[in-house]
């Protein structure tokens, strides 16, 4: 029987790793990740799980820990935040380049400087296209479903790939829900065991990780890697219908919110799209067909999917909560408007930059958003296409 | 030998075959090559010892001529070679000169 608890985010997901047990964890402290990994750390000291726990001097070190350790043959485990994740930088590439199946949340955090602690998602986006496979996490309960099912995505025998569970920095890891757990048994038998593929410990067939690859053979591998990212949608479409049998949630790649038959709609990642969806509630009581997109598998990007999703609307506002600089649109921005190029007709594409370092996301931003997408589905009018929000002049 | 299609490849690079390396002549690398003056030579297997390429080949126990497929001219032996009497047995020389 799934249990009904009141939990933070970061406990939630600490509970899933606890109940997947795995071999593996090598691990740094980061706020606002710390207190995941202390949870964690606290469950392989008590005897909860047979994890071995490498304790590590950087997250640089820690991620290293975890190709050696998953090279090795181990089902491996890390989590981190910020200026963590931009330590792991050239080690995340070693570990997607030589197809280890590790697994990491990832609370998302701003990048200093100006240093600070608090949730946007400037690391995540920073690491968006380094070879591993991102989920994103609208609550406590999507970061934990998400890092459950992270598992069976990662060690599928076509994928191979590392997994990145992101979910905000304290608006969801240190803010308390309701979620559902389900049964140590149930997690157990879902995750499986774990299938080894050329693992470094079977010395009856010696193998080696990390060979030098030269001009001709380098772009061979990287084909065959580009060549992986494109089966992974169908195997996260696969463990999810698995996972709504055993808890009854539904996951996509993507969710939509009364997108359908919606004229004017929003693109927006993790817990904002829960405020939004509030006030698109507003907008369609008012009559205002207004709907919403919240990518769930992030990369490798769905992207005929999600043009598929969005082409039939007039005006489409992308949030990003986070800025690439010197570019001209915002990350997410620029894959949705990849999404729907190739399309005759489409939307009307804005950007707004909202919520950096922490800044509240109030639903008068969405509200804001919102009347201005309606002006432009009527007038085809727009007057600026990317701009902050939620900021002083 | 004919390269590999990507399709053919193993996943993440890793290289399932024990001993390849034999099939990878690093000697192309060279830019200086050691030259052995037997004459100065004292049986010393200093070269044998620090040669990280295992270049240097052994032949009954004693120090034979360099293994030109795999060295990379570091010049490590030549620095570590006592020599006899202050003679260097282990020379380093430009290639191609």
């Amino acid at each position: 029987m799934p249990k009904i608890v009141a939990v933070t985010g970061n406990e939630a997901v600490a509970e899933a790793l606890r109940q997947v047990n795995p071999d593996v964890c090598a691990a740094y402290p980061i706020t606002p990740q710390t207190d995941m990994m202390q949870r964690f750390a606290t469950f392989a000291n008590n005897g909860k799980v047979k994890t071995e726990m490498i304790l590590v001097e950087s997250e640089h070190s820690a991620m290293s820990a975890c190709v050696g350790a998953a090279a090795a043959g181990g089902r491996v485990i890390t989590a981190t935040s910020s200026q963590g994740m931009a330590l792991m930088w050239e080690v995340l590439f070693i570990a997607s380049g030589s197809r280890l199946p590790i697994v990491m949340p990832l609370v998302n955090r701003a990048l200093s400087a100006p240093l600070n602690i608090h949730g946007d998602h400037s690391d995540g986006m920073g690491a968006r296209d380094c070879g591993w496979i991102q989920l994103w996490s609208e609550n406590a309960q999507e970061a934990y479903d998400n890092a459950i099912q992270a598992f069976r995505i990662a060690e599928h025998m076509d994928i191979r790939l590392p997994v990145m569970i992101c979910l905000d920095g304290f608006i969801i890891s240190h803010s308390i829900e309701r979620i559902e757990y389900l049964d140590d048994d149930t997690v157990k038998n879902f995750v499986g065991e774990y299938k080894q593929l050329n693992p470094l410990l079977d010395v009856e067939h010696p193998v080696s990780y990390g060979p030098l690859i030269l001009p001709d053979y380098y772009m061979e591998f990287r084909r065959a890697q580009a060549e992986v990212m494109t089966k992974v949608a169908d195997v996260v479409l696969n463990v999810a219908k698995d996972f709504e049998k055993i808890s009854g949630r539904k996951y996509g790649l993507f969710e939509t919110y009364r997108l359908d038959d919606a004229e004017i709609g929003l693109v927006i990642l993790n817990s904002a799209a829960g405020t939004s969806k509030d006030v698109i509630d507003e907008f369609r009581n008012r009559g205002i067909k207004a709907g919403l997109l919240k990518p769930r598998l992030y990369r490798p990007f769905p992207y005929e999917e999600v043009g598929e999703a969005l082409k039939h609307l007039k005006a489409v506002c992308v949030l990003d909560r986070a800025d690439a600089f010197g570019a001209s649109y915002g990350p997410l921005f620029m894959d949705i408007a990849s999404s729907i190029y190739p399309y005759k007709d489409k939307p009307i594409l804005i950007n707004k930059i909202y919520g950096l370092g922490g800044r509240d996301y109030l639903p008068e931003h969405a509200e804001l958003v919102l009347n201005e997408l309606a002006e432009i589905a009527k007038t085809g009018k727009v007057k600026t296409f990317k701009e902050y929000i939620g900021v002083r002049d | 030998m004919k390269l590999k299609g990507w399709k053919e490849l193993t996943p993440g690079a890793v290289v399932t075959e024990a001993g390849s390396a034999l099939k990878f002549k690093t000697g192309s690398w060279r830019a200086f090559r050691p030259r052995w003056i037997e004459e100065n030579c004292i049986q010393c297997m200093f070269c044998w010892i620090y040669c990280p390429d295992m270049a240097i080949k052994v032949k009954d126990g004693k120090r034979a001529e360099f293994d030109y497929d795999y060295c990379k001219g570091c010049g490590i032996c030549a620095l570590e070679c006592p020599g006899k009497k202050g003679n260097k047995a282990i020379v380093m020389e430009e290639e191609g000169k």
